[in-house]
């Protein structure tokens, strides 16, 4: 028999309304899974805030505080000062927000929580829009993608500015641990967790989480989805840990992002000379990650 | 007894340490800065036990006052003006979610143009955020109006958050003897915040979830029945407060000269101060005239002022705001607590001291004389402008 890698306890609860094939809700489930039920958690306006169920519902085995759009980290800094004050010091505290509530609108109080080193762990699940709205874009959403705002029409109005990259702003922080991770690979994420869930300080995870209603797929495809965002290097697995970068996942042999971009509807307009842009992109980013990872090595501790 | 001498700032501080705030979080606003520089200094020296966040902005404050509060610690913040307004979306937050959060609002005028001066439109605006609201006319009365304010937020019957005003500069700033209790005596008033419910990793809730129209309006209804039934323990608490440390700030409304009065103004904050003198220099000229200061507006105290409708022919209301569009809100909700009365005397709306102008004792002895006469031409009067003199409007 094979050996369980990832922890068995259940703290979501069958029978959210997510979307099939949400990625998500497997990000909130596999990071549950990690920290455990001594688990808190504030989720702003976002696709999980109503997928964990309208009142008297909830999704979640461990407290949840819903707060307002831009508030999630500075939420989080709240529970965790009462926290301390109330000498209570063996309970995780969670900023939950999507890509938006992150990097685009939370991002002012999530940069106070992090310039302040406040001792909590903010997952960022990224969708690359505002899917919860209706799939407009977002400042996560990548180059090239159609959304309901930048509905590509006859002049090619599709995002024509590459995705903010949140690890690299949180790591400007100097913050003692960002990473990013996939639903793809629930291990990774977990490892990732478990790693970093008692540094003290403030810990950012960027989690790739497809989604097949705004990114016009099929339901069934996510993982494979996210599987090609990691081989393709489109969505690289790395972590930095007090300013030092490690590839924690590298693929045997990258894929074109033409593979990854084909199967989306969000991408379906593009033509081959804007593939060539967006692969040279993801090459560059490739290189210079390699690169970090190699230059910073001998800052390790 | 001995007293220290204090700004209305530094007695917000001491409120908030003598309440034993657990969570302070708080971002810097002039004329606020000394409220939080103090607090500073309190948490630094160990004088006072309470985390404090030194947030981002206004908006963290809350949204962190908000996040502590709902895990069970005492949480207070103070802002002014700018900062109230940008808080906005958190202070409904704040009373949908029904946590006592006491803070301390310098009232400042908006701008543009700018202005750092005393103008209660910043508090004014947010009247309508389901928090309740106390307006402060000497340092004594903040300091004991913020542990006040707390045992009032508290009592599960309540339940919703507080706003203690005091006015820019001439209170923020402006040192005056305040007698500062003993904290075992405030230990004894005021118990530690004991929410009926909280997070709680051992019995886990969700708080704050979507709640769809079957549901929705009975929580709003809520909220309301809450501010009702705080005038109750806002009465009771400052005669508790006045039992046990021998000085009461007048409940919802502060009467004064009320006796056998012909006319009455209604004013807040420290121009109530200056109308005692007004109305000391008319009644020594024989003149009937009296003072009802509004120490709370939210709830907003109508039984009381229909109890002065009956006692007197003409109220003048004096607001240092402006609703624009019609009248002061102290004056529009005086009229409109005054249409369901059996008795309805003159009333007229003054609008004064706007941005910090100064209030001479002069100025509200001009306003009382007209209230006396019932003087017509209008029911809102700006006083006192600098371009064409007295001016009316409407």
């Amino acid at each position: 028999m094979g050996k369980l890698t990832i922890p068995q306890e259940e703290l979501m609860n069958s029978g959210h309304i997510g979307c099939l094939g949400c990625g998500g809700t497997l990000a909130m489930r596999y990071l549950l899974k990690a920290l455990g039920k001594r688990t808190m958690i504030t989720i702003p306006a976002c696709c999980i805030a109503i997928m964990s169920g309208i009142y008297p519902r909830n999704f979640l085995k461990v407290p949840l505080l819903d707060v307002a759009f831009e508030t999630t980290a500075a939420s989080a800094s709240g529970i965790r000062a009462a926290l301390d004050a109330k000498g209570i010091d063996d309970v995780y505290v969670v900023g939950f927000g999507g890509d938006g509530g992150t990097a685009d609108i939370g991002i002012q109080a999530l940069s106070g929580t992090a310039e302040r080193g406040d001792n909590i762990i903010y997952v960022m699940y990224d969708n690359e829009a505002y899917m919860n709205t209706g799939i407009q874009r977002s400042g996560a959403t990548p180059f090239g993608a159609w959304t309901t705002t930048t509905p590509v029409g006859k002049g090619g109005d599709f995002k024509k500015r590459p995705k903010k990259n949140m690890v690299e702003i949180m790591v400007a922080h100097d913050i003692p641990y960002a990473a990013t991770a996939s639903v793809a690979y629930p291990e990774d994420f977990v490892k990732k967790v478990l790693k970093a869930k008692d540094m003290d300080g403030t810990k950012f995870f960027h989690v790739f989480s497809p989604c097949p209603t705004g990114w016009r797929y099929s339901p069934e495809m996510t993982i494979q989805i996210g599987v090609l965002a990691f081989q393709t290097t489109v969505f690289p697995m790395y972590e930095v840990e007090n300013g030092v970068y490690r590839v924690t996942k590298k693929p045997a042999k990258r894929k074109p992002v033409a593979d990854y971009l084909k199967l989306q509807g969000r991408f379906k307009h593009l033509d081959d000379e804007t593939i060539k842009i967006i692969q040279k992109n993801v090459d560059r980013n490739w290189e210079m990650l390699l690169a970090k990872a190699e230059f910073t090595k001998k800052f390790a501790e | 007894m001995p007293m220290d001498v204090m700004t209305g700032n530094s007695a917000q501080a001491y409120g908030a340490k003598l309440a034993r705030a657990e969570v302070v979080a708080a971002y810097p606003i002039t004329p606020q800065t000394t409220v939080v520089e103090k607090l500073a200094d309190l948490v630094a020296s160990g004088e006072m036990k309470a985390q404090f966040i030194k947030v981002e902005s206004e908006h963290s404050a809350m949204a962190a006052c908000i996040a502590a509060s709902a895990t069970g610690a005492r949480a207070y913040t103070a802002t002014a003006a700018h900062g109230l307004a940008l808080m906005h979306e958190m202070l409904i937050w704040a009373a949908g979610s029904r946590l006592p959060i006491v803070m301390g609002n310098i009232n400042r005028a908006m701008a543009p143009p700018w202005s750092v001066w005393a103008d209660y439109q910043d508090s004014i605006a947010e009247r309508d955020t389901g928090w309740m609201q106390f307006y402060c006319q000497s340092s004594q009365e903040v300091l004991d109006t913020v542990i006040q304010a707390y045992k009032v937020a508290e009592n599960h019957d309540v339940l919703i958050p507080a706003m203690v005003m005091e006015d820019a500069f001439y209170l923020s700033h402006t040192f005056e003897p305040v007698d500062v209790p003993p904290q075992k005596d405030v230990d004894d008033f005021l118990p530690p915040y004991d929410p009926p419910v909280k997070l709680d990793v051992d019995n886990p809730v969700g708080l704050c979830a979507l709640v769809p129209p079957d549901h929705y309006m009975e929580f709003r209804f809520k909220i309301a029945k809450a501010m009702e039934d705080s005038r109750k323990v806002i009465q009771e608490v400052d005669e508790e407060w006045e039992k046990k440390f021998g000085r009461s700030h007048g409940g919802l409304v502060e009467r004064y000269r009320m006796e056998d009065a012909d006319a009455a103004i209604i004013a807040a904050g420290t121009m109530s101060s200056t109308a005692r003198v007004a109305i000391d220099n008319m009644r020594d000229k024989g003149k009937k005239v009296g003072l009802a200061r509004l120490r709370v507006f939210r709830p907003f105290p109508y039984e009381e002022i229909r109890q002065i409708a009956k006692e007197v022919d003409s109220i003048g209301v004096l607001d240092r705001s402006y609703t624009f569009g019609h009248g002061g809100a102290f004056y529009t909700e005086t009229a409109g607590a005054l249409y369901q009365a059996p008795e309805r005397p003159h009333v007229k709306n003054y609008v004064i001291g706007i941005g910090g102008r100064d209030i001479p004792p002069k100025d509200i002895e001009g306003i009382l004389e007209k209230v006396l006469t019932k003087e017509d031409g209008g029911e809102v009067e700006w006083w006192g402008l600098r371009t064409s003199g007295s001016r009316e409007v409407n």
